[in-house]
């Protein structure tokens, strides 16, 4: 069994976010960078899988030359391949999924795993479009994933409860939260990674359907106040505000 | 022609849908806007009329009836491609984020996820959307024929501006599935997704044990809201489900009213609320870094305020 794991580098979530001079993308001062945290709960399945299925297990990132932090902590995790699609960002899911396509097509993946979401762009669509463009099943938001005999059945979170998707192989997963517990790196794993290659190719040449124009902090709110009195009369202010004032009751 | 893919829910559009679709008619203003339905029944489509839908596509077959990702994309691209539609919108539901990424990869075209805001620059669509969780707002432009983009639910209104909703029923697809929702387990059920509330009360690590969330549950109860929960009462053990995480790593909300008790304001929460209409926090410690984002803040013990905040609240008979 062949898996493909999507991994992305992204700023680490405690990170304040800052306008770079450009007005349309982050300010790369100060910040550390990490391997987005959905795609860990990705990785880990695909370790699991190799450990209880021996399956291969390959990590793929798409980015530039700084996103072998990512593979290597990868391969330091327990991935047998690592692959750098070097390419710059666009700010077009469709673009990184054309280039994960391309090098996956043909491959033999069994499984596609990727976060349900990379930390940043937000858009969750990587996942779905390489489904798409390879004519993959899919299952997103993955809590609990099962595989049988060119089968997988798959919980997800879905709409105000659990969903149970079941599908064909080859499939691609989005990991959730909840799916495992991910594993922290041996030192032993650490340092054999040092001495493993990563793989480098360009992604493919592929034209953006999309440009982010332009990147902006969000406005302040303004001041709030603060009610006084005792609890009754706190609560009893409160609820004449957002009925009289907000109006949102 | 911009499309408007909506959801049914018990034979009624879903709010979110109405508000994609109240959206696609102001941005359209004489061109067509049409609502397409997929379901196995796909009755109570005509309200969309109400809201503005030229035309109603309806594509119904008893397949249909569970759903497929591959099926439902494949269905909803061939009728953005049989109808000549140069835009597509849908909420970003559940189902919209899962199906609408797909469809654009069908259609060869961008996608952006959960928009604040729309406008047409010539024949094509501008978004605005939150990235970071919503620490920063980006502008997005497309530059393919086709744009795809999912709406944030409860920031866009659903108005009124009824239009002839002359129906049309699409030929149903002939092609299988490759994966399908099979069943839907209880746990959770009935209840409202945390991104589509109109109110939300939520709870910290103030609450000091899930069972006191009972309280946060008759509040919300009270006044018509769904509870969620900060990151910290969710990794405290108290039982808390992560689907009721609302922040950076748990869910990105909007809700009108936010009622935050016992929430410090962790960057990562504020991330995920920090786009409701009105805020509220109790808490205890006046320098808590909620009350610099709550527009009432009451600065108290929550186990007295919440429930005296509920008493008051059924007193009034407030429903939302």
């Amino acid at each position: 069994m062949k898996i493909l794991v999507a991994l992305k580098q992204v700023p680490d979530t405690e990170t304040k976010i800052k306008v770079a001079a450009d007005g349309k993308s982050v300010d790369p001062a100060d910040v550390k960078w990490i391997t987005s945290p959905y795609d860990e709960y990705a990785l880990e399945e695909g370790l699991r899988l190799k450990e209880s299925k021996a399956a291969e297990v390959t990590a793929v990132s798409v980015g530039e030359e700084k996103a072998k932090d990512v593979l290597r902590n990868a391969l330091a995790l327990g991935a047998d391949n690592a692959v750098l699609l070097k390419s710059t960002e666009t700010g077009d899911p469709l673009a990184v999924a054309k280039i994960l396509a391309a090098y996956a097509e043909g491959k033999g993946f069994d499984l596609v795993l990727f976060g349900n979401k990379g930390f940043g762009s937000d858009n969750g669509a990587v996942g779905a479009m390489v489904a798409e463009l390879l004519g993959l099943s899919q299952a997103n938001l993955v809590t609990k994933l099962e595989l049988g005999e060119g089968t997988f059945r798959a919980e997800r979170e879905g709409d105000g409860g659990t969903e149970v998707v079941e599908g064909s192989l080859p499939a691609v997963i989005t990991a959730q939260r909840g799916l495992n517990e991910p594993r922290y790196a041996s030192l032993k794993g650490i340092m054999a990674a040092k001495k493993k290659t990563i793989e480098e190719l360009d992604g493919a040449a592929v034209s953006a359907c999309m440009t982010v124009s332009a990147l902006a902090l969000p406005p302040a709110r303004p001041e709030g106040r603060k009610l006084s009195g005792d609890a009754a009369a706190q609560a009893q202010a409160l609820l004449g505000l957002l009925r009289d004032e907000a109006k949102v009751l | 022609m911009i499309l408007v893919f909506c959801e049914l829910k018990e034979g009624k559009i879903r709010k979110a849908s109405l508000e994609a679709l109240s959206e696609a008619r102001r941005l359209s203003g004489d061109a067509t806007v049409a609502a397409l339905f997929v379901g196995a029944s796909c009755a109570g489509a005509e309200e969309a009329a109400k809201y503005g839908a030229d035309s109603i596509f309806k594509v119904e077959a008893p397949a249909l009836g569970a759903y497929s990702s591959d099926l439902f994309a494949a269905v909803i691209a061939e009728a953005v491609k049989a109808k000549g539609g140069t835009a597509l919108l849908g909420a970003a539901t559940p189902l919209g984020k899962d199906v609408l990424p797909r469809v654009a990869a069908k259609l060869d075209a961008g996608y952006a996820a959960e928009v604040t805001c729309l406008a047409m620059v010539g024949p094509k669509l501008q978004a605005a959307r939150p990235v970071y969780a919503g620490k920063a707002f980006a502008t997005v432009d497309f530059n393919s024929e086709i744009q795809v983009a999912s709406t944030r639910p409860n920031v866009f209104a659903a108005a009124e501006c009824p239009k002839a909703g002359a129906t049309e029923t699409l030929p149903a697809p002939t092609l299988g599935f490759k994966a399908i929702v099979k069943e839907i387990l209880a746990k959770g059920g009935g209840k409202q997704d945390l991104t589509e509330a109109d109110v939300i009360v939520s709870g910290g690590r103030g609450l000091k044990e899930g069972e006191n969330f009972k309280l946060l549950e008759a509040l919300a109860e009270a006044i018509g809201g769904v509870v969620g929960a900060s990151r910290a009462a969710v990794d405290a053990g108290w039982g808390i489900p992560h689907s009721m995480q609302v922040g950076q790593t748990g869910k990105v909300v909007s809700p009108t009213l936010y009622i935050a008790c016992g929430i410090s304001g962790a960057i990562q929460h504020v991330a995920g609320m920090s786009g409701s209409k009105v805020i509220v926090a109790i808490n205890k410690d006046p320098e808590a870094p909620i009350f610099k984002l709550a527009d009432y803040g009451i600065v108290g013990d929550l186990f007295e305020v919440v429930p005296e905040l509920t008493k008051a609240a059924k007193a009034l008979a407030i429903t939302k």
